[in-house]
This record gives C-alpha cells, structure tokens and sequence, in this order.
C-alpha cells in the first residue's frame, strides 16, 4: 500500500522488514518487463541490424562463407566502376523530386474538395481512397493495360483528342511518369485524409475574420489556411520523402510483370529508366548475393536520407507555423 | 440621415448571390464528380476487362461493355494451376491473422509502459521509439536476412510474422497516445483495489482502447494482406506464396501470351476482401489515420 508519508517516516514504519530492492526499482523492473519484448526487438530487428549494414558494407559476403574484410572496396566499386549505381540514384532522385511535391499537392487538392459540409462527401471520400487499398501487384497490372501505347485505354482517348499517345512503360522518356502516374493515384489517399484531418482543425473563427475583412477564398486560403497546415505538410514531406527513397515493389512489378520479357529479377524498364536504387539493390543481395556491396548501398541511401531529412528538419524553422504561438 | 436603398436593386442583389451561391455548389459538385470519376475508372476498367473475351480487350474503339460477358474468366482464374487461389488465400490469411495478432498484443502492453508507468529512462526510451519510427528499412533487410536465415526461418513467414511479437514503434505510438487520454481515475481506482499492473492493462485499459486497437489490427491486417516485398524476399517455394506474390507468378508464368483477362479477373480476387472489409470498417480507418497524422509527437 503506497502511502504519502515523509521518507523517514516510511523507514521507521518498514524498519523491521525492509524490502532489498527500494519502491523505484520494482517500479522500474515492473515497466521494463512490459517493455522486454520491444527492447528485444528492438536491439534484435534495429539496433544489430542497423550496426550490422555498416559492418557487411565493408566486407565481402555471400552468404555462404563467412564475411571477408575489404575495407571501402565496395563503396570505391559503387561510386566509380558501377553505372547502375548512378543510373539509379538518377532515376530514383527524379522520381522523388516529381512524385513528392505532386503528391503533396494532389493529396491537399483532394482534401481541399473533399473539406465541404455536403450530404453524401463520404462516398467520395471513399473513392478517393480506395485506390491506397489495392496492392501494387494489381495497381501495375491494371495500369499497365490501361497504358499499352497501342491500344490502352489512356492512348486512345488521348488520340481522340488530337494528342499523341506516348510509349509509356515502353519508352525510356515516359516510363518514369508512367510510374509516377501510378504511385499518384495509389499513394494520395493516407495524405490525403491527413491533410484533411488538418483541415479540419482550422477553426472555423478564424476563416470567419478573414472573411469579414474581406479576404476572397484564395487569400483566405494563403494567409489562413495554409500557414496553419505547415505541419502537416512537414509530416506529410517527411515521409513522402523516406518513402520515394525506397520505392521497390511498383518498380520492380512493372518491369518484370506480365508480358514483359523477365525471370522474377525486377527489370529496369526501357534503358534502365526504371531501375530503381532499392530494386538494384535487392538484385545484388538476393539474385548475385552480394551481400557486403548490399550492404554499401544501403548504407550510401541511408546516409543520403539523414542528410536530407536533417535538411528538410532544419528549414522548417523557417516555414512550418506551430500552434504554439508563431515560428519556432 | 437614413439612406434608402431602391428596392429593385436589393432584390437583383439577393438574386445575383443567389446564383452565385448555386454555381459555386454546382462548380463544386462537377469537379468532386470529375475527379472521383478519374479516380474509378481504373478500378471500372479491372472489372469490365475481367469480363472481356480476350478479342475485346485492345480494340479501337474502347469496348465498355463486353458481349458476352465472360464470367466464366472467374472460374478459369480461380481453377488454373498457375494460381491455385485456397492455397494462396489460406496463406496470406495465415500471414495476415497471425502478424496481426502479434502486433496488438506486443504493442498494447509496451504502450501500456509508457503511458501509464513512471520508471527511470522512460523519455529516453520513448525518444528512441520515436526515432526508428523514420528509420527507413533499407538499413535493417540485409542483416535481418543474415539473421533469419542463421536461425533456419528462411522459406517460412516466420521472418516476417515473430517480429511483430515484439512490437512495433508506430502502434506503439498511437496506442500511447490513445492511453494517455483514459482518465487517470479509471485506472487508479483498481491499484488502490490492489490490482496488479496486468489485471489493470488487461481488465480495464483494454476494453477502453478498443476503437485503437482496432485501427492498429485493422492496419497490419492490410498490410500483410499486400505486402509483397517480405514474401518476395523469404518465400522461396509457390506452394507457400501469399495471394499478391501467386497474381505475380500467375503473370510471369506467362510469358508472351498474356491472359488480360484472367489477370484481371485473379486481381479483382485479390483486392476485393480487402475493399470488402474496409467498407465494413470505414470509420475507424478514416479516424485512424487521422490520428497518425495529428498529434505526431
């Protein structure tokens, strides 16, 4: 029974059978056996891991013999001898510098018009999202019909309006807007509802006075809503961001799935210009083992992702408007 | 001095807002229409192809509307060797079922630490939580990869469902969020009963959780459902793909001669329950992850 009393009350009264460990560690021990199995996993599934990729980059290490040290081989390998690599940073940084920003915008223009008090928002609601529930097995599959330059879906109503029809998936110019064609329509509906849960939390009070100071929707807009959404852009930016950097299974879906010429390696679409960075990398830890190059390249990624987190982190200093009271 | 504005113009003036008002609503209903409709037309489009002949697929101009209407692509599909759809579908339920249990139970008592325990290094701890929340996964495939197959679980969904036994930071997160909302009183009452930590986790904070821990099962559910990378990685023999990876080997089996339709029609399986069940649970999937997004930290 806990009781308030002044700690040498409390001695005097447990003098006669004074436990051996004091009330703060059998609380600590009680709260860290129910957090054992995370502190397992997490020293387990993170921390090793994590230590482990440093470890391996500087090796070679295929699985089968043990680790061989070679010191920064590999990384002299990824910078100067290996194409691939810097065809896939290329492709990769082009996919994240299009697909996050127009994903941003795409996912706040859906919840700007889904944010109307209408009978029935709902179902569209639902519309808008259905789309992040399907699996990109079947996102490629479909798309991959609906973009056939020949008879697609999308090529022949574009020709019906006078317009070319490109070669999508096909052509190495449009097969990375292909790509990002699909990652739009599947990826906007959880940012999309984030953002409009943000929207959602500017107060209604606040439209009202800029209203009656006569601010039209789009200065409205400017000046009140989207100062108050920064930090929902921030959130929504960041892991945009850590996402688009390791983009794998659409990339390797569709240039590896039906009626293109593949064994289950992931392709790299026409001149490799859907070789992602994540894909190549699956390809030399999984397809040539190579573990310990791997291993380099994750490293390489997840240094480049630090440094760009703590980029977008650090300016948001200067955007991003807290409800606590102004800038930060 | 009254100035008096002459009636005709204060009737023309309603008027114009009234119109103005109309259009801005009608405006407003043509665009939520027109993108929404964007928006379906792949999901129409997998339907109707589905049920296409296979002359009907590519043609100019489009078909919308098959003659005859195949249905028998379904059972084609659903009977073909190449996608031996109870065996998938009872492998990706096995996968889904179990990683989704691991995750709410491991995360509900780890949560229940932070929330509700006051032990020494619990900021630091939980600041470190945090900070693997935005550790992208890159770092961690390989040694993982060495790890598991060092214990023998490469081949088995063991690699991707024991981890969730130990939880996971994000749920963590939302359900120590969720927590930190329960009324002290609620929780104190029981100590003061003499209840141990467990018997207050399980008997009182967990029912009062539960739209959480919907949302959080509801979550890893689809993701197993979908995941395609894990199996990819770990499976190694068909017979135990999940449904996403058995569609993939069901195009790539293939080769020049595509069946679109069939395809379709295996893909349209695949996604359905899921569809299914989150109009079933829409409103804690939509709260959910409103939730995520808010109070982050």
């Amino acid at each position: 029974m806990s009781s308030a009393l002044p700690s040498t009350e409390n001695r005097r009264a447990n003098s006669a059978r004074r436990p051996l460990l004091s009330k703060q560690l059998r609380r600590d021990l009680r709260a860290y056996l129910f957090l054992s199995p995370w502190l397992i996993g997490l020293l387990a599934f993170t921390a090793y891991p994590t230590l482990a990729s440093f470890y391996f980059s500087l090796t070679k290490y295929n699985i089968l013999t043990p680790p061989r040290w070679v010191g920064t081989d590999n990384y002299v390998k990824l910078f100067t001898q290996d194409p691939l690599f810097w065809k896939t940073v290329w492709n990769t940084a082009y996919y994240t510098l299009v697909s996050v920003p127009l994903g941003l915008a795409v996912a706040l223009g859906l919840a700007l018009l889904l944010n109307q008090r209408r009978g029935g928002i709902g179902i569209y609601r639902t519309a808008f999202y259905l789309p992040s529930l399907v699996p990109a097995v079947v996102i490629t599959l479909v798309w991959s019909v609906m973009l056939d330059p020949r008879l697609g879906l999308i090529n022949t109503t574009l020709r019906a309006f006078g317009l070319p029809g490109p070669g999508w998936l096909r052509s190495a110019t449009w097969a990375k807007p292909a790509l990002i064609m699909m990652a739009l329509w599947s990826g906007s509906g959880a940012a999309m509802l984030i953002f409009l849960a943000g929207l959602k939390d500017i107060p209604a009070s606040l439209l009202e006075a800029a209203m009656i100071d006569g601010a039209n929707r789009w200065q409205r807009f400017r000046h009140v809503v989207l100062p108050l959404l920064t930090p929902t852009i921030f959130f929504n930016l960041i892991i945009g961001i850590i996402n688009s950097f390791q983009v794998f299974t659409i990339a390797f879906i569709a240039t590896s799935g039906a009626g293109v010429a593949g064994s289950g390696t992931g392709g790299a679409g026409p001149l490799n210009s859907l070789l992602m960075y994540m894909v190549l990398l699956y390809r030399n830890a999984f397809r040539y083992f190579d573990m310990g190059y791997a291993s380099a390249m994750a490293v390489v990624l997840f240094v480049a992702l630090v440094l760009l987190t703590l980029v977008v982190v650090r300016s948001s200093d200067f955007w991003v408007h807290y409800e606590s009271g102004g800038r930060r | 001095m009254q100035q008096t504005i002459p009636q005709p113009a204060v009737a023309t003036a309603r008027r114009n807002a009234r119109i103005r008002r109309t259009a801005s609503t009608l405006l407003g209903h043509a665009l939520l229409l027109l993108v929404a409709g964007l928006f379906i037309i792949p999901f129409i489009w997998l339907v109707i192809t589905s049920l296409k002949p296979t002359n009907q697929i590519f043609t100019d101009p489009l078909i919308w509307i098959p003659s005859p209407i195949m249905w028998s692509n379904y059972t084609k599909a659903l009977t073909s060797p190449a996608f031996p759809f109870l065996r998938l579908l009872s492998n990706t339920l096995f996968y889904a079922v179990l990683s989704t249990i691991g995750t709410v139970l491991s995360s509900t008592v780890v949560a229940y630490a932070f929330a509700r325990m006051e032990f020494r290094g619990r900021n630091l701890i939980f600041a470190i939580t945090l900070a693997t929340m935005m550790l992208p996964g890159i770092v961690t495939l390989i040694p993982n990869y060495v790890l598991f197959r060092w214990f023998g679980w490469v081949g088995t969904y063991a690699p991707l469902i024991v981890p969730l036994f130990f939880g996971s930071a994000f749920n963590i997160f939302l359900l120590r969020q969720f927590m930190m909302t329960i009324p002290f009183d609620l929780t104190d009452a029981a100590y003061i009963d003499g209840a141990s930590d467990f018997t207050v986790l399980w008997r009182i904070m967990v029912p009062l959780v539960k739209p959480a821990l919907l949302v959080i099962g509801l979550f890893q559910f689809m993701a197993a459902w979908n995941d395609f990378q894990g199996p990819l990685i770990y499976l190694d023999k068909a017979a135990e793909y999940p449904l996403v990876l058995g569609l993939y080997a069901f195009q790539t089996s293939r080769g020049a001669t595509v069946e679109w339709n069939l395809m379709m029609a295996a893909a349209l399986v695949t996604t359905f329950p899921i569809i299914l069940l989150f109009f079933l649970t829409q409103r804690y999937f939509i709260e959910g992850i409103a939730l995520t997004g808010l109070k982050g930290a």
